[in-house]
């Protein structure tokens, strides 16, 4: 589906963010890529829809090969992406069904976009999303109304939107508290099972990767180091990505995140699936 | 706990000694101008200044509020000048905002210093010295005086609009951008919105700021109660002046007000 061949790049400044990476991702894989700050996560990321322009290598998604499109195929090319963002990165002071429409923007042209008046079909797809994440009665609130969570359950309906063959989210859970963290990484894997969508998350809560994940991806300084199934990372494959420490601290707080989780579990059950 | 220095300094030594020197400079500045007050001035005058200002303002007391009929054609004239100005100052602010701003600009290597050029060129004439120019071009009138309302407006509006483009949030830009949406629609879904709110502020201070301006143009003959004004000026029919000014001060509290109703209903 996603095929990335020897992917690098290279600041401005001179700080090489991504060696050579290179891997595949089939259809309906959820991977986590994992590894410390300035890895080249977020990098890596934001090639693959090019907000960031790799130096050199090759991107190709279900056989169009992005990297060297011109303006006009890129755009068209950014729709068949879906992504996902840290701090949600909604527009605060558009309501939240104009959000979920913006993931039409590829679609229509200026005028229907200026004016608001998008297609019939899009319309129900961004209500049906909207009654997928749970968020039906809050289509005409303002995004900066909504709880993190809620915010991020938007972020999630606007990638939908575009009706993509790829996900990518960047952190997703980073600055929402734990049991919201386990009930969106749920939502995502829920979603993207029922599709067969493939995702690509960037997540630095190797706990929360590995009870989420089908495949994990390590990164140190921008070369991949590990590629195996959470299973697989054991504590030398962790110190491999992250360098040494004790790694039993932190399995010991994901055992308290557990109460969290459980708890977390009685209340998805009453929000409507 | 012994080991660590007890004493902690707030400013390095050098700094403090930067610091009593510019303060000396300050004063040495201050008694320096005093000095040039005092050579330049007739102290004459200024003692019999109590008696002159008396004088002054017992010709101008009691405002002749009979004029009052007459001014209200120039002060509906004032506040279109003002109005139509800053709506001008608007229409042609916006593109040049957008054009120096550093994440939005065109071709920032050329557009950009035009751009700031028409900022700084409007900013640095004041209106009145506008309409002076424009008296001349245009003749004397109202026109005159909207124009140069629009002009000194630009400048302003420019500035603090293209400032408020520079800070919006990447992050939004970025998520739109990534939708594949034109360079349109990102300004549309993740720009506007986020400027917006400044934008109003902005605009309704500028009509606030105009209205005070407007009000004097009349001075140099861009119409408006500045024209009322400099005739009862001239002619020294000094209850007519206190009336006009009492107009222009209930007027500019009128607009301070809706201004500030203005930005409290945006914000």
């Amino acid at each position: 589906m996603l095929e990335l061949q020897g992917l690098t790049k290279t600041y401005k400044t001179g700080d090489t963010a991504l060696s050579d990476v290179s891997f595949s991702v089939p259809k309906g894989q959820i991977v986590g890529l994992i590894g410390p700050s300035g890895a080249g996560k977020s990098t890596l990321i934001r090639c693959i829809n090019r907000l960031v322009e790799p130096t050199s290598g090759r991107i190709v998604l279900g056989g169009r090969d992005l990297t060297g499109l011109g303006v006009r195929d890129l755009r068209a090319q950014r729709r068949r992406i879906g992504m996902i963002f840290q701090e949600y990165a909604l527009v605060e002071r558009l309501s939240v069904m104009e959000n979920v429409l913006s993931g039409r923007l590829g679609y229509v042209g200026f005028w229907a976009s200026f004016t608001r008046r998008f297609p019939p079909a899009d319309i129900q797809r961004a209500y049906r999303l909207l009654d997928r994440v749970g968020l039906m009665t809050h289509a005409d609130k303002r995004a900066d109304a909504l709880s993190g969570g809620q915010r991020q359950r938007v972020g999630i309906a606007r990638a939908l939107a575009q009706e993509p063959e790829l996900l990518l989210v960047d952190e997703p859970t980073a600055s929402l508290d734990p049991k919201t963290s386990r009930q969106i990484m749920r939502l995502l894997v829920e979603i993207c099972t029922e599709s067969g969508l493939p995702a690509i998350v960037n997540i630095h809560d190797v706990p929360l990767a590995q009870q989420f994940m089908q495949r994990i991806i390590g990164l140190r300084a921008g070369q991949v180091v590990f590629d195996g199934t959470p299973a697989q990372l054991t504590e030398s494959a962790l110190t491999e990505i992250y360098g040494s420490e004790d790694w039993t601290a932190m399995r010991k707080g994901h055992e308290d995140d557990k109460d969290a989780e459980a708890d977390a579990l009685r209340r998805l059950s009453v929000l409507p699936a | 706990m012994s080991d660590f220095p007890a004493s902690w300094q707030f400013r390095s030594p050098k700094a403090r000694l930067a610091l009593w020197f510019g303060w000396l400079c300050l004063v040495a500045l201050f008694v320096w101008c005093w000095q040039v007050m005092n050579e330049r001035t007739i102290w004459m005058f200024v003692q019999d200044a109590p008696k002159q200002a008396a004088d002054i303002g017992g010709r101008m007391w009691p405002p002749r509020w009979s004029y009052l009929g007459e001014l209200m054609v120039p002060l509906w004239d004032t506040l279109n000048m003002a109005t139509l100005g800053t709506l001008l100052g608007v229409i042609l602010a916006v593109p040049v905002a957008f054009m120096a701003a550093r994440n939005t600009s065109p071709f920032p290597l050329i557009l950009r210093p035009i751009a700031l050029f028409i900022i700084v060129a409007s900013r640095s004439i004041n209106s009145l010295i506008w309409a002076l120019l424009l008296v001349a071009i245009l003749g004397p009138g109202l026109l005159a005086g909207i124009i140069a309302i629009g002009l000194r407006s630009i400048g302003f509006i420019g500035k603090l609009l293209y400032e408020g483009i520079e800070e919006t949030d990447i992050r939004q830009v970025e998520a739109i951008t990534a939708t594949g949406a034109s360079q349109a629609q990102v300004l549309n879904y993740a720009i506007v919105p986020q400027i917006l709110p400044a934008f109003w502020g902005i605009t309704v201070f500028r009509w606030d700021i105009n209205i005070r301006e407007s009000a004097i143009l009349g001075l140099v003959g861009a119409g408006g109660l500045g024209l009322k004004l400099q005739n009862s000026l001239n002619t020294l029919a000094w209850p007519q002046v206190t009336l006009i000014l009492l107009v222009i001060l209930a007027t500019v509290v009128l607009s301070e007000w809706v201004s500030a109703k203005v930005r409290a209903a945006i914000i």
